[in-house]
């Protein structure tokens, strides 16, 4: 299992290395000179060149890529111009933020989609089969901060079922002691109920949005996976042998069906970690996304660059903990390993 | 490997990396929403000291809550029952005395005013602090320099409590800008325990923390996110205030803004569109308060070094093409002052912002194009620029012009240019065509003009403006007004204003208004030069 | 002794092609719905210009932010522009946004991936690691890096776009170019003395086409997401184009105060647009390969 591992993490690294290339180049291009912010609203061109040659951005690109190279080695992800602080703080902040608003939303879409593909996987072109796909389909052709802005519309404005969309918290709560960042798994262990379920009504609104987005892959790749299963001898077996159709059904072809569906979730959770952007600036939502988004737009570049590592960091290990998930699940992938 | 040994080593994995980040919140008890207001903005700080590096104006705000200054301003009451500072009368804040001689003002020190940790505020933190102000280089350093403070040999501290100023030259705006944002007075001995070599005047200490004998003190800041303030009780500058906690939360979205001061989840918020503004105030549920800016017009700028807005028939085509109404039903909805459309023979008067006697008529418009031999129009479209960071405002105006250009035969391109890239945009002086906000802190027609028409090379000077007639009259002014003579002052003043619509390098759209937006049980808004929240004079009913 | 055999006569593939079409449109009428949606929408987007009520640009601040009525069906925006002539006229930018998106990506993508596939070796592996390295970005934020850096033009947004969705053709044309390097065909016409490109773009890139084609829809919906979720944040087209997405990001605040009509008729032809290029994506599956289908 180690060496799987290692072996995988191995492979990434040359991914990360172009990733540092690419995002250090991406934002060097940028519009926008953080000399003449730092240097302030009336600061002659002299001025300029004063606070250029301090911030290190006279030098030539190489050096300039050194120097960042050092100091990512060291952990110093620089800091940020529009809120000043070191980056590295700010996203070990925010981080979780976003990670319990996109976990919270993939399992808004499991809950949801799971059920639905096993459901059509077992009534093959119905009227179900039908709604199913439509219904998927049209949650991913939504643009994920319409979606947004129509449930805060109807839910908060309209009906006020839902609470402001003010953040992760309503004001008057405060957040629970940090043991993982995460508001609902914090205030479950600080044995805090009241904290825990206004944290939880924060999250509805932008995990069903998120949600609804990721309906249909995992939608079509269960029952695609399912559909594969179901056909298959064993199964045919199964009947034969008089089981009932739950046992079928879930028993022996779900867990069997389980691998594809596993690395659907697994592009599926990195491509919510993109959607998380437009969705956090919607909800105002204090997480990376958010934070990536004004920067770029700032012409920060220290915080994309911050940002962009991390979310590929995040990938490479997400990817390594489907393989050995993978490994878990199907003994035949890991014998052949 | 057996999955029962995998979840043992899993659990281990977990344990080991857990995240040991230190706590963002304090443990203070959450207080009643009575002694608690509730603002609401589109950005927050990102620096708590206005001395900081790159400070951008919500950290201004904090800083004029949490700081002293010497002397403040006397409110007077506008027509509309708002109270407005007074420019012209100062007040103790810091100091309890002002005595301004020849060359030189002397201000006596409070005796009991302590700082935040308790620490005495002495003349020497006084010295300290403007001392910084003139070093520390950028804004702080400008804005000094503004009402000539520029030199720390021209503060001396005469005793413990007594602290003077000396003046370089005489100038009518020195005192005036003691009492602006920037000169406030910070705790000396509490930040130089935390200065370094690299860092002599301690503003990466600064930066996280207030250290000043203010009202208020800045208790958890998570930047980006929200900002609590809680009052100083042992504050000495005024009356105490009647608001024990502010809580500032940024709130990028303003669709969600109005909705969370409609639901009554907000109390204050000064960030939204015109539109939202205009509406509420009919809806009758929150009170809103507009206020013209103090020295401040919105106006398209051209490049008067380059053609084609080199000849001033050109500047004159744009100054009768642009839709001025338009842009004040549709853009502002009527919240700001008209800058255009004087009558023909109304004088020039000696006051500013006041408005230029272009109207909107195309036909005028073609003629005078045709006069600088553009009759068939420019076909090769101009770059036409605004700034990002106020899009809400600028995008609309400039689609408006750009439409109307467009009928008389000028062909433009909108290019939008992102906050942060702005100010070097403006001071690379090479854009043809834009729009932009400038207003002053200091509100004298011949501060405004000094820095926006003046050949100096300001930054402000975005048209590149040369002529030596304008710089004579500012100058002029200037000295005129440190003389105390009235009647050179109006002459120069009423000569600048009309060369400024003669030559028209930038034209005046209006004076914009600054809206705020209040629960009705709120009262005490006051209206301030830098038109941020003064959370000392706010009541909850 | 003749070879007296009745020999069925030949059907030429295309009229094949469209036998087998019409039994599939016949036995799904949510794909036969998703085609005629996509020739309205073309139709919208090559005659719309000319037919709309009133010119996109034309303001008018006597009749700003005016309900859905008579004179203006979809109602009046802030400056006082139709919507409706807004809406339709968009049709034209965002289609060909996401048709150049495409056509650009088939040809990187699509062009590389069967490069690596058929020639393997080191063309294989500088591919395999640019792919790689897109991937490990989330894909969104790339593409807004990508426009943010280089300006906000469509140009750019389509650049954008076909960078973003590079890994994905790549490596499907990689694996169809790799299972048919050995084929019979490619041997025949290697045996004939065809040079290698030759083979490349004459046999390989033709079969592996189809299976692209299925990619290449759902790629177009993608791209119109894209572009409006850009504009969302900024980084879109430039004002006063009209554009679904960044007419979508405008209306949003006007929804808070009740008028709905500026970003729900935008945001509803997204969707409808995008929506009709998934389930287009989903039938020419069935059309091109049916054993895919999921």
């Amino acid at each position: 299992m180690m060496t799987l591992i290692i072996k995988r993490a191995a492979m990434a690294i040359p991914s990360l290395i172009g990733v540092v290339v690419v995002t250090f180049l991406l934002t060097r291009l940028l519009p926008g000179d953080p000399a003449a912010y730092f240097a302030g609203p009336a600061a002659t061109p002299q001025a300029i060149q004063e606070v250029r040659v301090k911030l290190g951005l006279d030098k030539p690109l190489i050096q300039q890529f050194s120097h960042y190279v050092v100091d990512l080695a060291h952990g110093n992800f620089g800091t940020s111009l529009t809120t000043g602080q070191p980056v590295v703080t700010e996203l070990r902040t925010r981080l979780p933020a976003s990670a319990e608003l996109t976990l919270l939303g993939l399992l808004v879409s499991i809950a949801i989609a799971v059920p639905l593909g096993i459901i059509a996987a077992t009534r093959p072109n119905s009227l179900l089969d039908h709604t199913c796909r439509i219904v998927s389909t049209a949650g991913v052709s939504l643009p994920v901060f319409f979606t947004g802005l129509i449930l805060i519309y109807f839910f908060y404005y309209w009906l006020g079922w839902a609470p402001a969309p003010l953040g992760r918290l309503d004001v008057f709560y405060l957040a629970p002691p940090q043991v993982t960042g995460f508001y609902l798994i914090d205030s479950l262990i600080a044995g805090d109920p009241q904290t825990f379920a206004a944290a939880l009504k924060q999250l509805v609104l932008p995990a069903l949005t998120l949600g609804v987005f990721s309906l249909a892959p995992i939608a079509r790749m269960t029952r695609a996976s399912m559909l594969a299963v179901l056909s298959s001898d064993f199964i045919r077996t199964a009947r034969a042998n008089g089981l009932s159709n739950w046992t079928v059904v879930i028993t022996y072809a779900f867990r069997n069906a389980m691998l594809p569906v596993i690395t659907t979730l697994g592009m599926v959770f990195s491509f919510l970690l993109g959607a998380n952007v437009l969705v956090e600036k919607v909800f105002a939502w204090p997480g990376i996304g958010s934070y990536a988004v004004e920067a770029l737009l700032a012409s920060d570049f220290a915080p994309v660059q911050g940002f962009v590592l991390t979310m590929a960091a995040m990938y490479v290990i997400l990817n390594l903990v489907i393989d050995v998930l993978y490994g878990l699940i199907d003994p035949r992938v890991r014998l052949e390993a | 490997m057996k999955r029962r040994e995998f979840l043992k080593s899993a659990t281990a994995l977990t344990a080991a990396s857990s995240l040991s980040a230190p706590a963002i919140w304090s443990r203070a008890k959450a207080q009643s929403r009575q002694e608690t207001l509730l603002i609401v903005s589109e950005s927050g700080p990102n620096n708590l000291d206005i001395h900081g590096v790159g400070t951008n104006v919500p950290g201004y705000e904090v800083s004029w809550n949490c700081y002293d200054r010497l002397i403040s301003h006397e409110m007077k009451t506008l027509p509309h029952g708002t109270p407005y500072y007074d420019k012209s009368k100062f007040k103790p804040e810091l100091a309890e005395d002002m005595s301004i001689g020849d060359m030189s003002v002397t201000f006596k020190l409070k005796k009991d005013a302590i700082f935040q940790d308790g620490t005495p505020v002495t003349a020497n933190d006084v010295k300290w602090s403007f001392d910084r102000a003139v070093t520390v280089g950028g804004f702080p350093t400008f804005q000094m320099s503004a009402g000539s403070l520029t030199k720390p040999e021209q503060f001396v501290v005469v005793d413990e409590h007594t602290f003077r100023v000396d003046f370089a030259k005489k100038d009518r705006l020195t005192v005036p800008d003691l009492a602006v944002i920037v000169p406030c007075v910070l705790n000396s001995q509490l930040v130089k325990k935390h200065a370094t070599e690299q860092d002599p005047w301690g503003l990466e200490y600064t930066k996280l923390n207030t250290v000043g004998s203010g009202a208020f003190k800045v208790t958890n800041w998570t930047a980006g996110s929200q900002a609590v303030l809680e009052r100083n009780d042992n504050w000495k500058g005024g009356p105490l205030p009647k608001i024990k906690r502010v809580i500032w939360r940024m709130v990028p979205d303003a669709g969600n803004r109005r909705a969370l001061l409609e639901r009554g989840d907000a109390d204050v918020s000064y960030d939204l569109p015109n539109k939202d503004f205009a509406e509420l105030r009919s809806g009758g549920k929150l009170t809103i308060v507009s206020t013209p800016y103090s020295n401040g017009i919105q106006y398209i700028g051209m490049n008067v070094q380059h053609p084609p807005f080199d000849n001033v028939k050109v500047r004159y085509a744009v100054a009768y093409a642009i839709p001025y109404q338009k842009i004040m039903d549709a853009v502002l909805y009527g919240l700001a002052e008209p800058m255009f459309g004087a009558p023909a023979n109304k004088p020039i008067e000696v006051a500013w912002p006041q408005p230029h006697k272009f109207y909107t008529d195309l036909a005028k418009s073609k003629q005078l194009l045709g006069e600088a031999g553009y009759g068939n129009g420019i076909q090769e479209p101009i770059q036409f620029s605004f700034d990002l960071g106020f899009a809400g405002v600028n995008e609309p105006i400039c689609v408006l012009v750009q439409e109307s250009l467009a009928q008389i035969g000028i062909q433009t391109m909108i290019n939008k240019v992102p906050g942060a890239n702005w100010r070097t945009e403006l001071t690379k002086k090479t854009m043809p065509l834009f729009t932009n906000v400038f207003s002053g802190w200091l509100d004298y027609p011949e501060y405004f003009f000094y820095w926006c028409y003046h050949s100096g090379k300001s930054i402000f000077n975005t048209m590149d403006y040369q002529s030596s007639a304008i710089d004579g009259f500012i100058d002029g002014a200037r000295a005129a007004a440190a003389n105390g003579d009235a009647a050179a002052y109006d002459m120069d003043v009423k000569g600048f204003v009309d060369l400024a619509f003669t030559d028209v390098p930038r034209i005046p759209l209006y004076q914009p208004y600054v809206n705020v937006a209040m629960q009705k049980n709120i009262s005490g808004y006051q209206y301030w030069f830098h038109r941020r929240l003064d959370y000392r004079s706010f009541e909850k009913a | 002794m003749t070879d007296t055999t009745a020999v069925a006569p030949r059907q030429s593939p295309l009229a094949s092609l469209l036998r087998h079409s019409r039994h599939v449109l016949a036995e799904n009428p949510v794909t036969s719905f998703a085609f005629a949606l996509f020739l309205l929408i073309l139709l919208a987007a090559l005659f719309g210009p000319q037919m709309v009520p009133y010119d996109p640009l034309a303001s008018n601040t006597a009749q700003t932010l005016k309900p859905p009525n008579a004179q203006h069906w979809f109602g009046t925006d802030q400056l006082g522009r139709d919507v409706f002539s807004r809406v339709t006229v968009a049709t034209r930018l965002d289609f060909f946004i996401a048709v150049a998106s495409v056509a650009l990506v088939f040809l990187m993508g699509g062009l590389a991936g069967v490069a690596a596939g058929f020639f393997g070796g080191w063309i294989d592996r500088v591919v395999g690691r640019i792919a790689d390295t897109i991937m490990a970005f989330p894909l969104f934020v790339l593409a807004m890096g990508i426009v943010a850096a280089l300006g906000n033009t469509v140009q750019n947004i389509v650049l954008a776009t076909a960078i973003v969705n590079f890994p994905l053709y790549a490596r499907i044309a990689r694996t169809e170019a790799n299972v048919r390097r050995e084929a019979g065909f490619v041997e025949a016409a290697r045996l004939s003395g065809n040079a290698n490109w030759r083979i490349l773009i004459g046999q390989i890139l033709p079969n592996v086409f189809p299976i692209l084609v299925v990619q290449m829809s759902l790629t177009m919906g993608y791209a119109i997401l894209n572009a409006a979720g850009l504009s969302f944040i900024g980084l879109g087209v430039r004002p006063p184009t009209p554009e679904w997405g960044i007419m979508v990001a405008e209306g949003a605040a006007f929804m808070v105060s009740g008028q709905w009509w500026n970003a729900f008729f935008p945001g509803a032809a997204l969707m409808i647009t995008v929506f009709c290029f998934n389930l287009l994506g989903d039938g020419l599956r069935d059309i091109v390969d049916p054993r895919r289908r999921t």
